[in-house]
Protein backbone atom coordinates (compact mmCIF):
# COMPACT_ATOMS: atom_id res chain seq x y z
CA UNK A 1 0.00 0.00 0.00
CA UNK A 2 0.84 3.70 -0.50
CA UNK A 3 2.63 5.22 2.20
CA UNK A 4 0.85 8.56 1.19
CA UNK A 5 -2.60 8.49 1.26
CA UNK A 6 -5.86 10.82 1.25
CA UNK A 7 -7.54 11.56 4.56
CA UNK A 8 -10.75 12.48 3.12
CA UNK A 9 -13.76 11.18 5.08
CA UNK A 10 -16.55 11.02 2.59
CA UNK A 11 -14.24 11.34 -1.16
CA UNK A 12 -13.34 7.48 -0.62
CA UNK A 13 -16.97 6.37 -0.75
CA UNK A 14 -17.85 8.50 -3.47
CA UNK A 15 -15.55 6.62 -5.59
CA UNK A 16 -16.51 3.21 -4.48
CA UNK A 17 -20.34 3.79 -4.74
CA UNK A 18 -21.00 3.08 -8.17
CA UNK A 19 -19.02 -0.11 -8.61
CA UNK A 20 -20.26 -1.68 -5.49
CA UNK A 21 -23.49 -0.38 -5.77
CA UNK A 22 -23.43 -2.30 -9.12
CA UNK A 23 -21.78 -5.41 -7.78
CA UNK A 24 -24.20 -6.06 -5.00
CA UNK A 25 -27.09 -6.03 -6.92
CA UNK A 26 -26.00 -7.53 -10.09
CA UNK A 27 -23.13 -9.85 -8.65
CA UNK A 28 -24.00 -10.11 -4.61
CA UNK A 29 -27.81 -10.50 -5.32
CA UNK A 30 -27.63 -13.57 -7.62
CA UNK A 31 -25.17 -15.43 -5.81
CA UNK A 32 -26.92 -15.43 -2.99
CA UNK A 33 -29.85 -16.58 -5.00
CA UNK A 34 -27.46 -19.53 -6.33
CA UNK A 35 -27.31 -20.60 -2.39
CA UNK A 36 -30.61 -20.24 -1.97
CA UNK A 37 -31.09 -22.22 -4.74
CA UNK A 38 -28.24 -24.99 -3.58
CA UNK A 39 -29.88 -25.92 -0.65
CA UNK A 40 -33.51 -26.14 -1.32
CA UNK A 41 -35.74 -27.61 -3.76
CA UNK A 42 -39.38 -27.02 -5.55
CA UNK A 43 -41.96 -28.89 -4.39
CA UNK A 44 -43.47 -30.79 -7.24
CA UNK A 45 -46.35 -28.38 -7.48
CA UNK A 46 -43.77 -25.39 -8.09
CA UNK A 47 -45.61 -24.01 -5.17
CA UNK A 48 -42.93 -22.81 -3.02
CA UNK A 49 -39.65 -24.17 -2.09
CA UNK A 50 -38.38 -26.33 1.11
CA UNK A 51 -34.94 -26.48 3.04
CA UNK A 52 -33.21 -29.65 1.70
CA UNK A 53 -29.78 -29.38 2.92
CA UNK A 54 -27.23 -30.77 0.78
CA UNK A 55 -29.60 -32.96 -1.12
CA UNK A 56 -29.07 -31.26 -4.18
CA UNK A 57 -25.23 -31.66 -4.03
CA UNK A 58 -25.67 -35.27 -3.41
CA UNK A 59 -27.68 -36.00 -6.14
CA UNK A 60 -24.99 -34.04 -8.35
CA UNK A 61 -22.11 -35.93 -7.18
CA UNK A 62 -24.21 -38.91 -6.97
CA UNK A 63 -25.05 -38.89 -11.08
CA UNK A 64 -23.02 -40.78 -13.52
CA UNK A 65 -23.61 -37.68 -16.14
CA UNK A 66 -21.99 -35.75 -13.70
CA UNK A 67 -19.05 -37.37 -14.07
CA UNK A 68 -18.36 -37.83 -17.81
CA UNK A 69 -18.54 -33.98 -17.57
CA UNK A 70 -16.48 -33.81 -15.51
CA UNK A 71 -13.31 -36.11 -16.87
CA UNK A 72 -14.37 -34.61 -19.94
CA UNK A 73 -13.80 -31.58 -18.32
CA UNK A 74 -10.42 -32.16 -17.43
CA UNK A 75 -9.12 -33.71 -20.45
CA UNK A 76 -10.62 -30.68 -22.69
CA UNK A 77 -9.41 -28.07 -20.21
CA UNK A 78 -5.57 -30.20 -20.45
CA UNK A 79 -5.33 -30.47 -23.60
CA UNK A 80 -6.11 -26.67 -24.66
CA UNK A 81 -4.06 -25.43 -22.42
CA UNK A 82 -1.39 -27.81 -23.46
CA UNK A 83 -2.10 -27.29 -27.59
CA UNK A 84 -2.61 -23.47 -27.66
CA UNK A 85 0.67 -23.13 -25.32
CA UNK A 86 2.96 -24.87 -27.25
CA UNK A 87 1.99 -23.72 -30.67
CA UNK A 88 1.43 -20.11 -29.25
CA UNK A 89 4.92 -20.54 -27.85
CA UNK A 90 6.75 -22.17 -31.14
CA UNK A 91 5.40 -19.31 -33.53
CA UNK A 92 6.56 -16.43 -30.59
CA UNK A 93 9.76 -18.27 -30.59
CA UNK A 94 10.46 -18.01 -34.60
CA UNK A 95 8.50 -14.50 -34.65
CA UNK A 96 11.19 -13.10 -32.05
CA UNK A 97 14.37 -14.53 -34.16
CA UNK A 98 13.09 -12.80 -37.24
CA UNK A 99 13.74 -8.82 -37.81
CA UNK A 100 11.83 -8.50 -40.82
CA UNK A 101 7.74 -8.52 -41.14
CA UNK A 102 7.67 -9.30 -37.29
CA UNK A 103 4.99 -6.64 -37.19
CA UNK A 104 3.42 -8.26 -40.13
CA UNK A 105 3.35 -11.94 -38.81
CA UNK A 106 2.05 -10.04 -35.12
CA UNK A 107 -1.00 -8.80 -36.77
CA UNK A 108 -1.60 -11.83 -38.93
CA UNK A 109 -1.64 -14.11 -35.60
CA UNK A 110 -3.30 -11.37 -33.08
CA UNK A 111 -6.81 -11.17 -34.86
CA UNK A 112 -8.80 -14.14 -34.00
CA UNK A 113 -8.26 -13.28 -29.87
CA UNK A 114 -10.78 -11.00 -31.12
CA UNK A 115 -13.35 -13.07 -32.24
CA UNK A 116 -15.96 -14.40 -30.12
CA UNK A 117 -15.96 -18.14 -29.04
CA UNK A 118 -19.64 -18.88 -30.69
CA UNK A 119 -17.97 -17.39 -33.69
CA UNK A 120 -15.52 -19.43 -33.65
CA UNK A 121 -18.16 -22.90 -33.09
CA UNK A 122 -20.65 -21.73 -36.00
CA UNK A 123 -17.35 -21.51 -38.57
CA UNK A 124 -16.12 -24.91 -37.11
CA UNK A 125 -19.65 -25.90 -37.66
CA UNK A 126 -19.13 -25.72 -41.67
CA UNK A 127 -15.85 -27.47 -41.54
CA UNK A 128 -17.03 -30.61 -39.71
CA UNK A 129 -20.26 -30.68 -41.02
CA UNK A 130 -21.04 -34.18 -42.57
CA UNK A 131 -22.42 -32.48 -45.89
CA UNK A 132 -19.62 -29.82 -46.49
CA UNK A 133 -17.30 -30.37 -44.39
CA UNK A 134 -14.05 -30.12 -45.74
CA UNK A 135 -12.37 -31.54 -42.46
CA UNK A 136 -15.03 -34.25 -41.79
CA UNK A 137 -14.72 -35.53 -44.96
CA UNK A 138 -10.66 -35.22 -45.08
CA UNK A 139 -10.89 -36.93 -41.37
CA UNK A 140 -13.62 -39.42 -42.57
CA UNK A 141 -11.55 -41.00 -45.63
CA UNK A 142 -8.52 -41.54 -43.10
CA UNK A 143 -9.94 -43.37 -40.34
CA UNK A 144 -13.94 -43.17 -40.45
CA UNK A 145 -14.32 -40.16 -38.54
CA UNK A 146 -17.92 -39.24 -37.27
CA UNK A 147 -18.19 -37.22 -34.13
CA UNK A 148 -21.84 -37.82 -33.93
CA UNK A 149 -21.46 -41.53 -33.04
CA UNK A 150 -17.93 -41.63 -31.90
CA UNK A 151 -16.75 -39.87 -28.58
CA UNK A 152 -13.13 -39.56 -29.33
CA UNK A 153 -13.83 -37.96 -32.64
CA UNK A 154 -16.16 -35.73 -30.69
CA UNK A 155 -13.59 -34.77 -28.82
CA UNK A 156 -11.20 -34.37 -31.08
CA UNK A 157 -13.95 -31.79 -33.16
CA UNK A 158 -14.13 -29.92 -29.61
CA UNK A 159 -10.69 -29.76 -29.23
CA UNK A 160 -9.92 -28.16 -32.77
CA UNK A 161 -12.55 -26.13 -32.56
CA UNK A 162 -11.90 -24.57 -28.76
CA UNK A 163 -8.04 -24.21 -29.71
CA UNK A 164 -8.09 -22.43 -32.42
CA UNK A 165 -8.56 -18.56 -31.12
CA UNK A 166 -6.37 -19.30 -27.86
CA UNK A 167 -3.61 -19.94 -29.67
CA UNK A 168 -3.52 -15.97 -30.72
CA UNK A 169 -3.70 -15.05 -26.89
CA UNK A 170 -0.38 -17.20 -25.84
CA UNK A 171 1.11 -16.10 -29.01
CA UNK A 172 0.81 -12.48 -28.26
CA UNK A 173 1.62 -12.97 -24.50
CA UNK A 174 4.89 -15.21 -24.98
CA UNK A 175 6.00 -13.26 -27.77
CA UNK A 176 5.85 -9.95 -25.26
CA UNK A 177 7.72 -12.36 -22.58
CA UNK A 178 10.49 -13.05 -24.91
CA UNK A 179 10.51 -9.50 -25.67
CA UNK A 180 10.83 -8.38 -22.25
CA UNK A 181 14.28 -10.90 -21.65
CA UNK A 182 17.56 -8.99 -21.18
CA UNK A 183 19.21 -8.95 -24.87
CA UNK A 184 22.71 -9.11 -22.63
CA UNK A 185 21.45 -12.37 -20.79
CA UNK A 186 21.10 -14.25 -24.54
CA UNK A 187 23.86 -13.08 -25.95
CA UNK A 188 26.28 -14.06 -22.57
CA UNK A 189 24.58 -17.51 -23.39
CA UNK A 190 26.19 -17.67 -26.84
CA UNK A 191 28.96 -17.77 -25.80
CA UNK A 192 28.63 -20.59 -23.40
CA UNK A 193 26.22 -22.63 -25.32
CA UNK A 194 26.74 -23.04 -29.15
CA UNK A 195 23.22 -25.40 -29.32
CA UNK A 196 19.94 -23.21 -30.71
CA UNK A 197 17.55 -25.69 -29.24
CA UNK A 198 19.59 -26.32 -25.25
CA UNK A 199 20.25 -22.61 -25.17
CA UNK A 200 16.23 -22.16 -25.52
CA UNK A 201 15.14 -25.37 -23.12
CA UNK A 202 18.14 -24.12 -20.27
CA UNK A 203 18.42 -20.07 -20.39
CA UNK A 204 15.57 -18.72 -22.36
CA UNK A 205 12.50 -21.15 -21.02
CA UNK A 206 13.38 -20.42 -17.41
CA UNK A 207 13.53 -16.58 -17.91
CA UNK A 208 9.88 -16.86 -19.90
CA UNK A 209 8.32 -18.92 -16.79
CA UNK A 210 5.92 -16.04 -14.69
CA UNK A 211 4.71 -15.48 -18.68
CA UNK A 212 4.19 -19.31 -18.79
CA UNK A 213 2.40 -19.42 -15.46
CA UNK A 214 0.23 -16.45 -16.29
CA UNK A 215 -0.75 -18.14 -19.82
CA UNK A 216 -1.63 -21.33 -18.21
CA UNK A 217 -4.02 -19.43 -15.55
CA UNK A 218 -5.63 -17.46 -18.52
CA UNK A 219 -6.00 -21.08 -20.52
CA UNK A 220 -7.37 -22.63 -17.77
CA UNK A 221 -9.83 -20.30 -17.75
CA UNK A 222 -10.79 -20.20 -20.89
CA UNK A 223 -11.38 -23.87 -21.50
CA UNK A 224 -13.75 -23.80 -18.79
CA UNK A 225 -15.68 -20.70 -19.09
CA UNK A 226 -15.42 -19.37 -22.55
CA UNK A 227 -15.95 -22.42 -24.21
CA UNK A 228 -19.66 -22.36 -23.54
CA UNK A 229 -20.08 -21.12 -26.80
CA UNK A 230 -18.25 -23.22 -28.89
CA UNK A 231 -19.87 -26.62 -26.96
CA UNK A 232 -23.65 -24.73 -27.87
CA UNK A 233 -22.69 -24.14 -31.28
CA UNK A 234 -20.59 -27.44 -32.39
CA UNK A 235 -21.74 -30.86 -30.82
CA UNK A 236 -24.45 -29.09 -27.93
CA UNK A 237 -22.47 -32.32 -26.02
CA UNK A 238 -23.51 -35.30 -28.55
CA UNK A 239 -22.72 -37.79 -28.96
CA UNK A 240 -25.14 -38.41 -25.58
CA UNK A 241 -23.69 -35.87 -23.25
CA UNK A 242 -19.68 -36.60 -23.74
CA UNK A 243 -18.88 -33.00 -24.71
CA UNK A 244 -20.51 -31.68 -22.42
CA UNK A 245 -18.07 -29.14 -20.40
CA UNK A 246 -19.74 -28.00 -16.65
CA UNK A 247 -20.08 -24.96 -16.96
CA UNK A 248 -22.54 -25.93 -20.25
CA UNK A 249 -23.96 -28.75 -18.38
CA UNK A 250 -25.14 -26.39 -15.52
CA UNK A 251 -26.59 -24.14 -17.92
CA UNK A 252 -28.56 -26.80 -19.94
CA UNK A 253 -29.74 -28.40 -16.68
CA UNK A 254 -30.69 -25.71 -14.78
CA UNK A 255 -32.02 -23.15 -18.05
CA UNK A 256 -33.27 -26.61 -20.08
CA UNK A 257 -34.19 -28.60 -17.90
CA UNK A 258 -35.14 -25.99 -14.99
CA UNK A 259 -33.68 -27.82 -12.67
CA UNK A 260 -32.62 -24.84 -10.35
CA UNK A 261 -31.47 -27.02 -7.17
CA UNK A 262 -28.55 -28.65 -9.21
CA UNK A 263 -27.88 -25.86 -11.43
CA UNK A 264 -27.33 -24.28 -7.96
CA UNK A 265 -25.16 -27.28 -6.51
CA UNK A 266 -23.24 -27.64 -9.66
CA UNK A 267 -22.89 -23.49 -9.71
CA UNK A 268 -21.09 -23.90 -6.15
CA UNK A 269 -19.11 -26.82 -7.07
CA UNK A 270 -17.68 -24.90 -10.05
CA UNK A 271 -16.82 -22.00 -7.39
CA UNK A 272 -14.94 -23.91 -5.21
CA UNK A 273 -12.99 -25.13 -8.19
CA UNK A 274 -12.46 -21.50 -9.28
CA UNK A 275 -11.47 -20.16 -5.28
CA UNK A 276 -8.65 -23.21 -5.54
CA UNK A 277 -7.58 -21.99 -8.75
CA UNK A 278 -7.45 -18.19 -7.75
CA UNK A 279 -5.63 -18.61 -4.90
CA UNK A 280 -3.19 -20.11 -6.72
CA UNK A 281 -3.02 -16.78 -9.11
CA UNK A 282 -2.87 -14.65 -6.18
CA UNK A 283 -0.17 -16.17 -4.49
CA UNK A 284 1.58 -15.87 -8.21
CA UNK A 285 0.60 -12.64 -8.73
CA UNK A 286 0.97 -10.73 -5.50
CA UNK A 287 4.48 -13.23 -4.91
CA UNK A 288 6.03 -12.04 -8.01
CA UNK A 289 8.35 -15.07 -8.39
CA UNK A 290 11.09 -14.70 -11.29
CA UNK A 291 9.57 -11.13 -12.48
CA UNK A 292 12.48 -8.82 -13.34
CA UNK B 1 24.56 -19.52 -44.58
CA UNK B 2 23.16 -21.87 -41.34
CA UNK B 3 21.80 -18.07 -40.77
CA UNK B 4 19.76 -18.34 -44.04
CA UNK B 5 18.37 -21.61 -43.49
CA UNK B 6 17.45 -20.86 -39.58
CA UNK B 7 15.65 -17.43 -40.76
CA UNK B 8 14.15 -19.50 -43.45
CA UNK B 9 12.93 -22.06 -41.16
CA UNK B 10 11.31 -19.11 -38.65
CA UNK B 11 9.67 -18.36 -41.11
CA UNK B 12 7.81 -21.39 -42.58
CA UNK B 13 7.02 -22.22 -39.50
CA UNK B 14 5.32 -18.69 -39.23
CA UNK B 15 3.62 -19.77 -42.41
CA UNK B 16 2.36 -22.48 -41.37
CA UNK B 17 0.66 -20.98 -38.59
CA UNK B 18 -0.57 -18.18 -40.90
CA UNK B 19 -2.04 -20.81 -42.74
CA UNK B 20 -4.09 -22.59 -39.97
CA UNK B 21 -4.91 -19.21 -38.40
CA UNK B 22 -5.89 -17.57 -41.92
CA UNK B 23 -7.93 -19.99 -44.46
CA UNK B 24 -10.83 -21.24 -41.92
CA UNK B 25 -11.93 -17.70 -42.29
CA UNK B 26 -10.85 -16.97 -45.92
CA UNK B 27 -13.04 -19.99 -47.16
CA UNK B 28 -15.50 -18.59 -45.39
CA UNK B 29 -15.35 -15.20 -46.82
CA UNK B 30 -14.89 -16.44 -50.31
CA UNK B 31 -17.86 -18.99 -50.20
CA UNK B 32 -19.79 -15.65 -49.27
CA UNK B 33 -19.36 -14.39 -52.17
CA UNK B 34 -21.29 -16.47 -54.15
CA UNK B 35 -24.73 -17.27 -55.23
CA UNK B 36 -26.10 -19.89 -53.02
CA UNK B 37 -26.46 -22.56 -56.01
CA UNK B 38 -22.80 -22.75 -56.12
CA UNK B 39 -22.40 -23.07 -52.43
CA UNK B 40 -24.68 -26.01 -52.53
CA UNK B 41 -23.47 -28.02 -55.24
CA UNK B 42 -19.68 -27.21 -55.01
CA UNK B 43 -19.12 -26.81 -51.71
CA UNK B 44 -17.65 -24.14 -49.48
CA UNK B 45 -15.94 -22.23 -52.44
CA UNK B 46 -11.47 -21.27 -52.14
CA UNK B 47 -11.75 -18.57 -54.69
CA UNK B 48 -14.28 -15.39 -54.49
CA UNK B 49 -17.41 -14.85 -56.63
CA UNK B 50 -19.06 -12.00 -57.91
CA UNK B 51 -21.83 -11.52 -55.91
CA UNK B 52 -19.89 -9.71 -52.64
CA UNK B 53 -22.37 -6.62 -52.86
CA UNK B 54 -25.02 -8.00 -53.37
CA UNK B 55 -24.83 -10.04 -50.44
CA UNK B 56 -23.91 -8.33 -48.23
CA UNK B 57 -26.42 -6.15 -48.96
CA UNK B 58 -28.89 -8.31 -48.52
CA UNK B 59 -27.92 -9.48 -45.41
CA UNK B 60 -27.29 -6.35 -43.52
CA UNK B 61 -30.50 -4.28 -45.15
CA UNK B 62 -33.32 -6.91 -45.89
CA UNK B 63 -35.98 -7.15 -43.63
CA UNK B 64 -37.96 -10.35 -42.44
CA UNK B 65 -35.38 -12.40 -44.71
CA UNK B 66 -32.64 -12.95 -42.07
CA UNK B 67 -34.68 -12.51 -38.76
CA UNK B 68 -37.83 -12.40 -38.47
CA UNK B 69 -38.62 -8.53 -37.77
CA UNK B 70 -36.01 -6.39 -37.87
CA UNK B 71 -32.57 -5.90 -40.05
CA UNK B 72 -29.25 -7.68 -39.45
CA UNK B 73 -27.39 -3.51 -39.24
CA UNK B 74 -29.75 -3.05 -36.35
CA UNK B 75 -28.44 -5.91 -35.05
CA UNK B 76 -24.99 -4.13 -35.32
CA UNK B 77 -26.26 -1.03 -33.80
CA UNK B 78 -27.35 -3.17 -30.71
CA UNK B 79 -23.88 -4.71 -30.61
CA UNK B 80 -22.00 -1.62 -30.76
CA UNK B 81 -24.55 -0.16 -27.90
CA UNK B 82 -24.16 -2.94 -25.81
CA UNK B 83 -19.85 -2.87 -26.16
CA UNK B 84 -19.36 0.54 -25.46
CA UNK B 85 -21.88 0.36 -22.48
CA UNK B 86 -19.62 -2.58 -20.70
CA UNK B 87 -16.54 -0.90 -21.64
CA UNK B 88 -17.27 2.69 -20.46
CA UNK B 89 -19.13 1.49 -17.16
CA UNK B 90 -16.77 -1.00 -16.28
CA UNK B 91 -13.57 1.34 -16.99
CA UNK B 92 -15.27 4.02 -15.16
CA UNK B 93 -16.58 2.27 -12.10
CA UNK B 94 -13.36 0.84 -11.91
CA UNK B 95 -11.04 3.39 -12.41
CA UNK B 96 -12.78 5.11 -9.55
CA UNK B 97 -13.15 2.11 -7.25
CA UNK B 98 -9.38 1.16 -7.41
CA UNK B 99 -8.45 5.02 -6.62
CA UNK B 100 -10.40 4.93 -3.19
CA UNK B 101 -8.68 1.71 -2.40
CA UNK B 102 -5.39 2.30 -3.21
CA UNK B 103 -4.98 6.40 -2.39
CA UNK B 104 -7.00 6.60 0.40
CA UNK B 105 -6.74 5.38 4.53
CA UNK B 106 -10.16 4.01 4.72
CA UNK B 107 -11.02 2.13 7.81
CA UNK B 108 -12.39 -0.58 6.43
CA UNK B 109 -10.16 -1.13 3.21
CA UNK B 110 -9.62 -4.94 3.30
CA UNK B 111 -13.13 -5.02 3.79
CA UNK B 112 -14.00 -3.69 0.69
CA UNK B 113 -10.87 -4.81 -1.74
CA UNK B 114 -12.45 -8.31 -0.61
CA UNK B 115 -15.84 -7.54 -1.41
CA UNK B 116 -14.98 -6.73 -4.82
CA UNK B 117 -11.90 -8.59 -5.85
CA UNK B 118 -13.94 -12.11 -4.79
CA UNK B 119 -15.67 -11.17 -7.36
CA UNK B 120 -13.75 -12.67 -9.47
CA UNK B 121 -14.28 -16.21 -8.12
CA UNK B 122 -17.61 -15.90 -9.86
CA UNK B 123 -17.41 -15.19 -13.67
CA UNK B 124 -20.56 -14.65 -15.16
CA UNK B 125 -21.21 -18.15 -16.46
CA UNK B 126 -21.44 -19.59 -13.08
CA UNK B 127 -24.72 -16.72 -11.67
CA UNK B 128 -26.33 -16.36 -15.39
CA UNK B 129 -29.54 -18.16 -14.04
CA UNK B 130 -29.68 -16.07 -10.62
CA UNK B 131 -28.60 -13.40 -12.60
CA UNK B 132 -31.93 -13.33 -15.02
CA UNK B 133 -34.09 -13.68 -12.32
CA UNK B 134 -32.77 -10.86 -10.77
CA UNK B 135 -32.84 -8.67 -13.90
CA UNK B 136 -36.46 -10.10 -14.50
CA UNK B 137 -37.22 -8.87 -10.77
CA UNK B 138 -36.57 -5.74 -11.78
CA UNK B 139 -38.06 -5.42 -15.19
CA UNK B 140 -35.26 -5.18 -16.81
CA UNK B 141 -35.46 -7.63 -19.19
CA UNK B 142 -35.38 -6.74 -22.86
CA UNK B 143 -33.72 -3.48 -22.12
CA UNK B 144 -30.39 -2.08 -22.54
CA UNK B 145 -29.38 -1.43 -18.73
CA UNK B 146 -30.18 -5.09 -18.37
CA UNK B 147 -27.93 -6.25 -21.64
CA UNK B 148 -25.40 -3.74 -20.49
CA UNK B 149 -24.94 -3.28 -16.43
CA UNK B 150 -24.46 -6.85 -15.23
CA UNK B 151 -22.10 -7.38 -17.64
CA UNK B 152 -20.02 -4.58 -16.10
CA UNK B 153 -20.31 -6.05 -12.71
CA UNK B 154 -16.62 -7.23 -13.01
CA UNK B 155 -13.60 -6.57 -11.30
CA UNK B 156 -10.80 -7.87 -13.63
CA UNK B 157 -10.55 -4.12 -14.65
CA UNK B 158 -10.29 -2.73 -11.00
CA UNK B 159 -7.80 -5.50 -10.33
CA UNK B 160 -5.35 -4.16 -13.37
CA UNK B 161 -5.93 -0.46 -12.06
CA UNK B 162 -4.81 -1.52 -8.83
CA UNK B 163 -1.83 -3.09 -9.88
CA UNK B 164 -1.12 0.15 -12.49
CA UNK B 165 -1.89 2.67 -9.41
CA UNK B 166 0.82 0.69 -7.14
CA UNK B 167 3.46 1.08 -9.51
CA UNK B 168 3.05 4.45 -9.79
CA UNK B 169 5.72 6.14 -7.33
CA UNK B 170 4.46 7.92 -4.21
CA UNK B 171 6.61 10.80 -4.57
CA UNK B 172 4.17 11.89 -7.10
CA UNK B 173 0.66 12.56 -4.49
CA UNK B 174 3.34 13.73 -2.35
CA UNK B 175 4.32 16.76 -4.86
CA UNK B 176 0.85 17.41 -5.64
CA UNK B 177 -0.28 17.67 -1.68
CA UNK B 178 2.42 20.50 -1.93
CA UNK B 179 0.86 22.00 -5.10
CA UNK B 180 -2.37 21.80 -3.13
CA UNK B 181 -4.09 19.45 -5.03
CA UNK B 182 -6.97 17.69 -3.44
CA UNK B 183 -7.99 14.19 -4.17
CA UNK B 184 -10.23 15.43 -6.70
CA UNK B 185 -8.12 17.14 -8.85
CA UNK B 186 -4.81 14.63 -8.08
CA UNK B 187 -7.47 12.30 -9.41
CA UNK B 188 -8.38 14.12 -12.76
CA UNK B 189 -5.24 15.86 -13.51
CA UNK B 190 -2.15 13.57 -12.28
CA UNK B 191 -3.94 10.29 -12.28
CA UNK B 192 -5.97 9.71 -15.59
CA UNK B 193 -3.51 11.22 -17.87
CA UNK B 194 -1.28 8.68 -16.67
CA UNK B 195 -3.32 6.09 -16.95
CA UNK B 196 -4.23 6.71 -20.45
CA UNK B 197 -2.24 3.84 -21.76
CA UNK B 198 -4.04 1.48 -19.01
CA UNK B 199 -7.31 2.88 -19.67
CA UNK B 200 -6.95 1.98 -23.65
CA UNK B 201 -6.10 -0.91 -23.19
CA UNK B 202 -9.39 -2.20 -20.55
CA UNK B 203 -12.05 -0.24 -23.16
CA UNK B 204 -10.80 -2.50 -25.72
CA UNK B 205 -10.71 -5.76 -23.41
CA UNK B 206 -14.03 -5.00 -22.23
CA UNK B 207 -15.08 -3.67 -25.44
CA UNK B 208 -14.72 -7.40 -27.08
CA UNK B 209 -16.09 -8.74 -23.66
CA UNK B 210 -19.33 -7.07 -24.39
CA UNK B 211 -19.26 -7.35 -28.00
CA UNK B 212 -18.64 -11.76 -27.79
CA UNK B 213 -21.34 -12.06 -24.71
CA UNK B 214 -23.37 -14.80 -26.19
CA UNK B 215 -25.25 -16.71 -23.65
CA UNK B 216 -26.28 -13.73 -21.51
CA UNK B 217 -28.32 -11.94 -24.48
CA UNK B 218 -29.59 -15.16 -25.47
CA UNK B 219 -31.21 -15.24 -21.86
CA UNK B 220 -32.17 -11.87 -21.22
CA UNK B 221 -33.84 -11.11 -24.82
CA UNK B 222 -37.45 -11.93 -26.24
CA UNK B 223 -37.75 -9.93 -28.81
CA UNK B 224 -35.59 -9.12 -31.74
CA UNK B 225 -35.27 -5.27 -30.79
CA UNK B 226 -32.73 -6.41 -28.59
CA UNK B 227 -30.96 -8.93 -30.35
CA UNK B 228 -27.36 -9.02 -30.80
CA UNK B 229 -24.85 -9.96 -33.12
CA UNK B 230 -23.13 -13.21 -31.17
CA UNK B 231 -26.75 -14.59 -30.57
CA UNK B 232 -27.85 -13.90 -33.72
CA UNK B 233 -25.69 -16.22 -35.19
CA UNK B 234 -27.70 -19.22 -32.78
CA UNK B 235 -30.86 -17.37 -34.09
CA UNK B 236 -30.93 -16.29 -37.64
CA UNK B 237 -32.08 -18.30 -40.83
CA UNK B 238 -31.13 -17.79 -44.31
CA UNK B 239 -29.21 -19.39 -47.03
CA UNK B 240 -25.79 -20.88 -46.36
CA UNK B 241 -24.56 -17.67 -48.41
CA UNK B 242 -25.96 -15.57 -45.89
CA UNK B 243 -24.71 -17.50 -42.89
CA UNK B 244 -20.87 -16.87 -44.38
CA UNK B 245 -21.56 -12.84 -44.76
CA UNK B 246 -23.14 -12.51 -41.30
CA UNK B 247 -20.39 -14.56 -39.74
CA UNK B 248 -17.51 -12.51 -41.83
CA UNK B 249 -19.68 -9.13 -40.99
CA UNK B 250 -19.90 -10.27 -36.85
CA UNK B 251 -16.32 -10.50 -37.00
CA UNK B 252 -15.30 -6.86 -38.12
CA UNK B 253 -15.99 -4.49 -35.26
CA UNK B 254 -13.96 -6.55 -32.89
CA UNK B 255 -11.49 -7.65 -34.87
CA UNK B 256 -10.73 -4.22 -36.32
CA UNK B 257 -10.49 -2.84 -32.65
CA UNK B 258 -8.34 -5.03 -31.48
CA UNK B 259 -5.80 -4.64 -35.06
CA UNK B 260 -5.45 -1.14 -34.86
CA UNK B 261 -5.43 -0.95 -31.06
CA UNK B 262 -3.51 -3.81 -30.37
CA UNK B 263 -0.04 -1.57 -29.87
CA UNK B 264 -2.06 0.08 -26.81
CA UNK B 265 -3.90 -3.20 -25.45
CA UNK B 266 -0.52 -5.33 -25.05
CA UNK B 267 1.51 -2.25 -23.58
CA UNK B 268 -1.65 -1.53 -21.42
CA UNK B 269 -1.69 -5.63 -19.88
CA UNK B 270 2.25 -5.47 -19.76
CA UNK B 271 2.68 -2.19 -17.85
CA UNK B 272 1.32 -4.26 -14.89
CA UNK B 273 4.32 -7.00 -15.09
Amino acid sequence: MKKVQFNSKISPYIFLAPQIAILLVFLYWPIVQTFRDAFTTQDAFGFGTVFTGFDNFKFVLSDPSYFTSFRFTLIYVFVITLITGSIGLLLAVQANNIIHGKSTYKTLLIWPYAIAPAVVGVTANYFFSERLGLLYGLFNDWWGFNWMHDVSDAYIYVIIAGSWKQISANFIFFLAGLQNIEKSVIEASVIDCKSNFRRFWTITFPLLMPTTFFLIIINITYAFFDTLGIIDTTTIGAPSGETKTLVYKAYIDGFKGLDLGSAGAQSIIMMLIVLVITVFQFRFIEGKIHYH
Amino acid sequence: MQQFYTKSFNHLILIMGLFIMIVPFWLIFASSTHTSSIINTQGLQFWTGDHFFDNYDRVLNKKGGFFSEITASRIFLNSFIMAVGVASISVVTSLMAAYAIVYFKIKQASLFFWLIFITLLVPLELRILPSYSVVSKLNLINSFIGLIVPISASAIATFFFRQFYRSIPDELLESAKLDGANSWKFFIDFLLPLSKTMIAAMFIFMFVFGYNQYLWPIIMTTTEEYWTVVMGLKMMYGSLVDRFAYIILSMIPPVLIVIFLQRWFIQGIFQNK
